[in-house]
């Protein structure tokens, strides 16, 4: 069972802090980490791998320094990885990312699973597993608390889904984007961090990739912000003074005035 | 080539962009900004800060659409449990006010078994001009590989302008297969939605970098304009007994499915999903023990409203994760919130940056909720709550 898991890297939330002047988010980029729902995907990948023998390949596409991050997941249990990087694919929004994630599956082989987090916790669009699906042509499951089996050449998921869940039967090649809590990510161990150091981790320029540079980057994105902005607040909250009986009146002639 | 262009001109070398760079792709030089061209992700974050607006993004490469095709407006109508979804309806509603503005048709895509069709009279009555049906026995029981197939065809053939989805599980699950079958971009989970009338765009709004940052979105040069909508945050429109119903049936091929759902396991609680509802009394830490979180149950079912909880009292096993707020738990919009010992994490706010009057009650004053609060009571939530509960069920 061939496994691809896509990682991204994103500011570590700690570090997010307003700028009191400029309203604007204050960020080290040093501090950047695996997106924390990714780590829960490859543990995942990692497990089945254990399980039912094969092969995990990490997929991201971001700066030459994500290479870091990859050879971070080799340690935790993976086996290579594939970085796609470059300029032309800078600026990119969910379409061109997806699309340039497509081709870096091209790049890892043969697979029967690819597997995603949830969602990136800087962006928290949840797009891009199913658009790197429809890409790809392949099934798709969000949502994904747990993997039941894999046989037939199907693998049978738990998703969550309206407070409830669904137990789905699909037909691999399939991708997954999967819930945090699935799993307990492991450590990397010593013999890992080795392993991690000595990865070979493909990193993938544009013309390697065979890139459509339509499709790529800031050109290959329809979406574009326009404008980004704090939201607005009464600059303070009003407080309701008082000992908790009045506070308690306060509340409840608020209740009466907004509903 | 497309890029970050600095003007040298205008920079005043204040470093309020270097500062913001996640990616540390800027730097000083000669006491002007510079960009590192390697390390430039491109994200905007600096053209933003800079104050004397001298840093932009040169887009090249995407010819321009030229003449805006005009088209229709359309919304996905989701189904649940047999009704058509709360969120379907309020999208209705935004479709019919952005029809108007741009002289074009509201639109409903209803997909479904053959006991789907009479709820085409809901969605005319809530404010769609046509409904296409595309209803029939085949159509029963789909997963998004093939809604996503019909879609596309749909979209092919009549060339809407704008399509909303419900950000919903299925609406955000959807909604992407989409966009990539039909090589367009759609901005998730938008808590505001304005029109461009003179230059026929959508500008779609969502809270960005949990919560802090609201970030406008457009997509210039593709069609259909896509967009997920938070569950909640536009009005419900009133059902209009009087509108004409207009039922367009659509049939086509349905792709052989690759999915199977084996089983399905409802809510071990009865309660609503918290993302809809409209009043919620939420719960943290500060609550103090798992027996006065009936306190904030008891007052939530005093308002007609639900209750929610922060993560850590999910994880301490007081309450089921189906009431978790918050980035890793349900994301909500309603009309009122009222915290209870929440100090407000930033993951936290992240799920309640759709709120619209938040009242507060926690003991540290300097907590970050009361940052994002309306109404802020500084005092013991627990004290607060009894009083409040007394005073309500006296009247």
């Amino acid at each position: 069972m061939n496994i691809i898991v896509c990682i991204k890297q994103v500011p570590s939330t700690n570090e997010v802090n307003l700028d009191p002047v400029t309203k604007t988010i204050i960020r080290d980029g040093k501090q950047s980490v695996t997106n924390p729902f990714d780590t829960f995907a490859l543990e995942q990948a990692v497990q089945l791998k254990e399980q039912y023998g094969g092969r995990v390949s990490v997929l991201s596409m971001g700066i030459p320094a994500v290479e870091r991050l990859l050879r971070d997941a080799v340690s935790r249990g993976a086996d290579g990885g594939v970085l796609i990087s470059g300029r032309e694919f800078a600026g990119a929004d969910t379409l061109a990312t997806s699309y340039a994630l497509s081709l870096g599956v091209a790049q890892t082989g043969d697979f029967d699973l690819i597997l995603c987090g949830k969602m990136a916790i800087d962006g928290d669009t949840a797009q891009i597993g199913p658009e790197l699906a429809e890409h790809l042509g392949i099934p798709h499951v969000t949502d994904v608390s747990k993997i039941i089996s894999v046989e037939d050449g199907s693998v049978t998921v738990e998703k969550s889904y309206n407070g409830g869940h669904q137990i789905i039967k699909v037909k691999l090649p399939a991708l997954l984007t999967v819930l945090k809590d699935i799993n307990m990510p492991r450590m990397p161990s010593i013999a890992g961090v080795r392993r991690g150091i000595e990865a070979d981790i493909k990193v993938i320029g544009v013309a390697e990739s065979g890139a459509d540079t339509s499709r790529t980057g800031l050109a290959g994105s329809p979406t574009q912000v326009v404008r980004t902005y704090t939201p607005e607040r009464n600059s303070e909250a009003v407080v309701i003074p008082g000992d908790a009986a009045e506070a308690a009146a306060g509340i409840a002639k608020i209740i009466a005035e907004v509903l | 080539m497309s890029g970050l262009r600095i003007d040298r001109e205008l920079c005043i070398g204040c470093e309020s962009c270097i500062m913001t760079c996640p990616q540390n792709a800027l730097f000083m030089e000669d006491g002007k900004a510079q960009v590192d061209r390697d390390a430039c992700v491109m994200c905007g974050m600096c053209t933003d800060s800079c104050p004397v607006e001298a840093i932009s993004i040169e887009k090249s490469g995407t010819s321009p659409m030229g003449e805006a095709e005009k088209g229709d407006v359309w919304a996905f109508a989701e189904i649940t449990d047999g009704e058509i979804h709360s969120c379907s309806k309020e999208l209705i509603g935004k479709a019919r006010e952005l029809a108007d503005r741009l002289e074009a048709e509201a639109v409903a895509v209803l997909v479904g078994g053959d006991s789907v069709k009479p709820l085409a009279g809901t969605l005319c009555r809530s404010g769609a001009d046509r409904v296409i049906a595309v209803c029939g026995e085949k159509f029963e029981g789909l997963f998004e590989e093939e809604y996503a197939a019909i879609l596309g065809k749909l979209i092919d053939e009549k060339k809407p302008e704008i399509l909303m989805f419900g950000a919903t599980e299925l609406g955000r699950s959807l909604a992407p297969r989409v966009a990539a079958k039909v090589g367009t971009g759609l901005t998730a989970d938008c808590t505001i939605l304005e029109i461009d009338e003179e230059k026929r765009l959508l500008k779609q709004t969502r809270p960005a970098f949990g919560g802090n940052l609201m970030a406008t979105i457009v997509c210039p040069n593709h069609r259909p304009q896509m967009a997920t909508v938070r569950p909640g945050v536009l009005p419900m429109p009133q059902e209009d007994e009087n509108r004409k119903i207009v039922v367009e049936q659509y049939d086509t091929d349905v792709p052989k499915p690759l999915k199977e759902l084996i089983s399905v396991v409802k809510a071990e609680s009865e309660a609503k999903s918290i993302s809809d509802a409209k009043i919620i009394v939420s719960a943290g830490r500060g609550i103090g023990a798992k027996k006065n979180l009936a306190l904030a149950q008891e007052l939530a079912e005093l308002l007609g409203g639900e209750y929610g909880v922060t993560r850590p009292l999910v994880d301490l096993g007081w309450s089921e994760y189906t009431h978790q707020v918050g980035q890793t738990g349900c994301t909500v919009a309603p009309k009122l919130l009222i915290t209870c010992g929440i100090s407000g994490a930033i993951q936290h706010l992240a799920g309640i940056s759709g709120a619209e009057t938040v009242i507060a009650i926690n003991t540290d004053k300097d907590a970050p909720i009361f940052a994002r609060a309306d109404y802020a009571v500084v005092g013991d939530c627990v004290e607060v709550l009894k009083e409040l509960i007394a005073q309500l069920k006296n009247k």
